[in-house]
């Protein structure tokens, strides 16, 4: 039902039901938040979209607040504005005036309120709290000085991730956001996952930055540094280049990182379609040989965290495959060094990921060799445009040019990983061909291309009926494990990444306010897979050479040493 | 005046009472004159047992007391009872002999017990420490002993929800329902649907006593009219403003009463489960609360089909650590279902969604009290008392400067003059009224002009004040108003969850501003005055920032008692700004003292005595007091004999 409110002497039509947020943004109307997240239920801390509404002699929260028929809002009087100018002035008396050091500086969201609300100076001086920035743990660096407790952070991780690992400390103006305890973070549950950055409006949650010893190594003459590059990077890099996003720009990276100074450049699509062939190798193997059963993916570093602390009595379940990242890593400073007679010792792996937990995953203790992780450092896609514009580049005059040999052939399948529920579809072109000997035709599969938080895909392979379930985040995936744990037998295998909709929105993307940004970047990754020649993980040329000149074959010996992990129970305070 | 009410009420229920108590098989018209006292057997001696008498002295004059009896071999009931309001008297001590009326002694410390029980048991009335006879029609009164309700105290007051309060057996249901309890709730559950009860309330004009005074009937009928099947009923008994007590008299002086207004509230709302969140600081309150709801639970009223009327209804005790922001309603209701105390933005309301996502219905200990006496007597008797739009009596705590500190329930529409001289016996040490604070951190100074305001929701609200919950300080002129203002803005921003900014960040600037007026004026250098000044030019537009912008009661009523004081004492702030001069003296910091020369004979008394070693000199040459390090904690002042330390 429509009915008339009257906004600033102007008559616009709200709908039952709504809050006065939503009827003013429809409406053309911004009112500024700090604590608002869409899809989530009013936390009402921040106060900084309070309007006026006649009769009422307090001013109101636009976010919370339901629209009423009667109602005669006034969204910037002076009363309103001098109230969110105060409450802006308030929360920077008690921060550190450190702006230009600051990791958000230029991309602060209370940065731009203060100037905004045109704060010229110090009205409120007193004591300021002391706190400890936490740089503890292996992906996410903690300055509770920087935060201004709007609790976006703590829904997050609470309601949208699932990990419930941030909460409030204390109380009144002693107020800290942290891990249980107030412990430091690398001994929490904390899933590394970085969805807390995503939503942080300030400088108080950042990744750890990679990128400060990669300068120098870059331009040390002994060090043969390779890059490998998310193929989702590739579709969310565009807002920092200064172009509209929905488009694929992988040409455009591969030439701006040449110019950079990376002596070789890969993009990790090839890994994406080496996880797929191992994954397909591993669950027929599980199927034939009656091994545990659902299999879980293990793409996503932060999912495999949560099983081992939370589930370790599934660590069975999981997929033995490393990571994409890791499999590169691992087949770089084997055969491509032994390739190209390199040194393991001068070699730099560089890799790109949309991802905090990757960070994490490149110094796991599963992952390294002599104590050496194959990744050296993992960069964010934020500091990988970062080092971009750092080293000079301009993004407007580059030309598309290709990966480097030998890898430098991808099919479309590794690329759709970065969407939630890709993997099971490039999985099951892989697997109907080596179950069936015969192509899935059509190779796409609308069932699993649409938004769901949760959803499930039986398909019938050869003489295999088999289901697959795709979770949208870690608090999806609770449901099935109950069912799983309570002896569910239908599904075979079950996909879950830790962010929603997956990698393209992942810890390390860009921070964009748009909610229009996400469905455009996946539509980019299926554009692309309609247009790709080769759309199957097992087609591409690269990987044939790999398998027939290295590898043998997926499941071999040298595959399981190379590509093959192992897991253990984490001990952590959930 | 009360004492006729109090008759008239005890009589009308003693004709009823005759035809209940038959009703009632279990108990014999014997026994209910048994236990209302009408006839005694051997010597009762009760005992003011509340945690103010206790903390006064109580615990240790029943064991006195229990000592002497043994003793002497005297057979004698003691009886530990809740507190009667007279908290200046306490430890408290009542005692009925046979055939006398009850007789009741004030400060009955463990030493004075053997002077007072020797006189008393012999039939003799001690001289010392005797208050009043209580009035009873088949009794032989104390010859020259004045009627207890004849004092200033009781005659003022019109007792209805505090009427048992020292006065029964808290720790007996019989003794409850020999004064007629437990009948509304039986007549509710027999004869009425949840829709009458509604409207009985309704039609009383009850309205809430937590200090929001929203209709209590209305918000019933909210609730019932829900189409959720579930719902809850909470009893808010987080009472934490300093200096209120009404609650915990309630608690632990008549908690049958309570549960009794639980059961009927939770009926006419159509709830399973009661919550009483109750602080856990009141150990005694809900030591006394359990032993009342397992009693009641005996006796068939709560629990599965009460009474045989197919209603449910279990009564959980919720203690709260004692976080003041839980007494707001949606930050209780989230420390119920186990999370952080923190308020959520309203609407939605409780009755709305509340606990567990289902309507709830919260009600003050005090509004639930109210309710067995309205279904028993009829909304019309309780809307007899009252003003035009604020029915009723209402409890008040009263602390401070008065005579008679204590709580006192008075019909709304009473004046606090009346409440203040009258009950409250006026000012301590023949000074002079200041101010009074109503409604704790949240509520109001008033000056002394104020004092005619009456009792009543709106014009108080019309005063810029609001009734609270009932906790009255009063100060006079030794107290300093912007000391007050820094007192409550210091306490709220202890107690602030931290939750919203204006709150968490403001209030602490609040009191900050405050500090800095209050502050010590040395090294005045120029930044420092000017910061000063900028703060205070900012205080009334961050009160009212804060008053707007806060997401709960809490935030929103933080400034109050700044804004009020700031309006009604303003000479006073600007004297702390401008002059730096505090005038009753409170502020330490703002008094400079030094040492007249001339009179100075050099004893050296006031150098050993300083506890911040400011003051110098060498023996019998004139002293002198370091600025820097003085405090101003005046001990040169008070041990100098010749009047040489003066005060600036």
């Amino acid at each position: 039902m429509n009915f008339p409110i009257e906004v600033n002497n102007k008559v616009i039509v709200a709908r039952k039901g709504e809050t006065i947020l939503e009827a003013l943004t429809r409406n053309g109307l911004k009112v500024p938040t700090l604590c608002h997240m869409a899809d989530l239920n009013p936390s009402g801390s921040c106060r900084m979209c309070v309007v006026e509404v006649e009769g009422k002699s307090n001013l109101i929260t636009a976010c919370s607040h339901p629209v009423e028929e009667w109602m005669k809002i006034k969204t910037h009087s002076p009363r309103v504005v001098n109230a969110r100018k105060t409450n802006v002035e308030l929360l920077l008396a008690n921060h550190p005036d450190d702006c230009l050091y600051c990791e958000r500086n230029g991309k602060c969201e209370l940065q731009n309120f203060a100037e905004e609300l045109n704060v010229r100076e110090r009205r409120f001086q007193g004591k300021k709290n002391h706190h400890k920035t936490d740089p503890s743990g292996s992906s996410i660096v903690r300055d509770p000085a920087k935060c201004i407790l709007c609790g976006r952070c703590v829904r997050t991780c609470d309601e949208v991730v699932g990990a419930s690992t941030l909460g409030y400390i204390w109380r009144g103006n002693k107020t800290l956001i942290g891990p249980a305890f107030n412990r430091l973070i690398n001994l929490s549950s904390c899933l590394t996952c970085g969805q807390c950055i995503m939503s942080c409006p300030t400088g108080a949650l950042h990744e750890k930055r990679h990128s400060n010893d990669l300068q120098n190594a870059l331009h040390s003459s002994d060090k043969h540094v390779v890059v490998q590059y998310s193929p989702t990077i590739s579709v969310c890099i565009t807002e920092e280049f200064g172009i509209k996003s929905g488009k694929d720009l992988y040409g455009l990276i591969n030439s701006a990182l040449r110019k950079t100074g990376f002596d070789k450049v890969f993009d990790a699509s090839f890994s994406a379609d080496l996880y797929v062939m191992e994954l397909a190798a591993e669950f027929e193997h599980r199927l034939k040989s009656g091994g545990v059963l659902p299999m879980f993916s293990s793409d996503c570093p932060a999912w495999v965290k949560h099983v081992e602390q939370r589930h370790p009595d599934l660590i069975p379940n999981l997929s033995v495959c490393k990571s994409p990242q890791q499999m590169f890593g691992a087949i770089i400073s084997s055969y491509y060094t032994k390739m190209f007679h390199i040194k393991l010792d001068d070699l730099y792996t560089v890799s790109a990921m949309p991802c905090t937990a990757r960070k994490f995953e490149s110094k796991r203790e599963q992952m390294t060799q002599k104590g050496i992780s194959d990744v050296d450092a993992v960069l964010t896609t934020r500091e990988f445009a970062q080092f971009i514009k750092l080293n000079g580049i301009d993004t407007q005059q580059l030309e598309p040019e290709q990966a480097d040999f030998p890898f430098h052939v991808q099919s479309s399948a590794g690329k759709l990983m970065g969407v939630s529920g890709g993997l099971t579809e490039s999985l099951i072109r892989t697997l109907h061909f080596q179950i069936t000997g015969k192509e899935c035709n059509p190779p796409r599969i609308n069932e699993l291309r649409n938004i769901k938080d949760y959803k499930e895909y039986f398909i019938k392979i050869g003489d295999y009926k088999l289901g697959f379930a795709v979770a949208n985040t870690i608090r999806y995936t609770d449901q099935i494990i109950k069912e799983i744990k309570e002896g569910r037998k239908d599904i075979h295998f079950i996909e879950v990444m830790a962010c929603p909709f997956g990698c393209v929105n992942g810890g390390g993307q860009p921070f964009i306010k748009d909610g229009n940004t996400i469905k455009s970047r996946i539509k980019a990754i299926y554009e692309n897979d309609e247009k790709d020649p080769i759309r199957f993980a097992h087609k591409n040329p690269s990987i044939i050479d790999l398998y027939k000149e290295f590898l043998g074959q997926p499941m071999s010996d040298l595959s399981q040493k190379l590509l093959h992990t192992s897991y253990k129970k984490r001990e952590v305070s959930l | 005046m009360l004492l006729h009410m109090k008759l008239t009420i005890y009589k009308e229920s003693d004709k009823g009472d005759v035809s209940r108590a038959e009703r009632n098989s279990s108990m014999t018209e014997d026994k209910v004159s048994l236990l209302r006292r009408d006839t005694v057997i051997k010597p009762v001696i009760f005992i003011g047992a509340g945690t103010c008498g206790m903390v006064a002295g109580a615990d240790k004059t029943i064991i006195a007391v229990e000592n002497y009896l043994k003793e002497k071999k005297i057979d004698a009931d003691v009886i530990e009872t809740g507190c009667n309001g007279m908290c200046v008297h306490e430890p408290l001590m009542e005692v009925q002999l046979p055939g006398k009326q009850r007789l009741s002694f004030a400060k009955v410390t463990a030493q004075k017990t053997e002077y007072i029980l020797d006189h008393i048991l012999n039939y003799s009335v001690p001289e010392e420490n005797v208050l009043g006879q209580y009035p009873h029609e088949n009794l032989q009164p104390w010859e020259n002993i004045i009627n207890i309700y004849d004092l200033p105290f009781f005659k003022y007051q019109t007792r209805v929800v505090l009427r048992n309060c020292g006065f029964i057996d808290p720790y007996s249901i019989e003794e409850y329902e020999a004064w007629g309890g437990y009948l509304a709730m039986k007549r509710v559950l027999r004869k009425y649907s949840s829709d009458k009860v509604c409207e009985i309330i309704e039609e009383s004009g009850l309205r809430g006593r937590g200090g929001g005074g929203y209709p209590t009937g209305h918000k019933w009928r909210m609730a019932l009219n829900s189409p959720d099947d579930e719902r809850y009923l909470i009893c808010n008994g987080d009472e934490s403003d300093p200096g209120a007590f009404m609650d915990r008299a309630i608690f632990e002086g008549d908690p049958h009463r309570l549960i009794e207004g639980i059961i009927i509230a939770a009926y006419a709302i159509k709830a399973k489960r009661a919550f009483v969140y109750i602080r856990a600081s009141y150990s005694l309150a809900v030591e006394r609360l359990k032993h009342a709801i397992n009693e009641a639970v005996k006796a068939g009223y709560l629990g599965h089909d009460i009474q045989g009327s197919g209603f449910n209804l279990n009564i959980h005790i919720r203690e709260g650590a004692g976080a003041f922001v839980c007494g707001e309603e949606t930050a209780l209701i989230a420390s119920i279902e186990g999370k952080r105390g923190t308020p959520l933005p309203k609407p939605p309301y409780p009755v709305q969604r509340g606990l567990f996502g289902k309507p709830t219905v919260v009600n003050n200990v005090e509004t639930l009290a109210n309710v067995a006496d309205i279904i028993d007597k009829g909304p019309s008797w309780f809307a007899e008392t009252g003003t035009a739009t604020s029915k009723g009596t209402k409890v008040f705590s009263i602390s401070g400067k008065v005579k008679n500190t204590g709580m006192v329930e008075v019909a709304m529409g009473t004046s606090f003059r009346d409440i203040i001289y009258n009950i409250a016996g006026g000012i301590k040490n023949y000074k002079k009224l200041k101010a009074i604070q109503i409604g704790g951190p949240s509520g109001s100074c008033l000056p002394e002009e104020s004092l005619d305001e009456i009792v009543d929701y709106e014009s108080l609200k019309a005063a810029d004040a609001m009734m609270g919950s009932g906790g009255i300080v009063v100060m006079d002129e030794d107290s300093c108003m912007v000391d007050i203002a820094k007192f409550f803005a210091d306490f709220l921003q202890r107690e602030s969850c931290g939750k919203c900014i204006p709150c968490r960040e403001g209030s602490r600037r609040m009191h900050e501003i405050l500090q800095n007026i209050t502050r010590r004026p040395i090294n005045e250098a120029g930044y420092e005055t000017l910061e000063r000044f900028k703060g205070v030019m900012q205080l009334e537009n961050l009160a009212e920032v804060i008053r707007d912008t806060s997401l709960c009661g809490l935030g929103q009523t933080a400034p109050n008692s700044l804004l009020s004081a700031m309006k009604y004492f303003r000479e006073e702030f600007e004297e702390h700004i401008f002059d730096r001069k505090c005038r009753s003296g409170v502020c330490r910091d703002l008094k400079i003292y030094f040492i007249d020369v001339d009179k100075c004979s050099g004893c050296i008394v006031c150098a050993r005595k300083c506890p911040a070693n400011a003051i110098i000199g060498s023996p019998r040459m004139p002293h002198f007091i370091v600025e820097e390090k003085c405090t101003g904690c005046g001990i040169c002042f008070e041990v100098c004999k010749f009047g040489a330390v003066l005060v600036k």
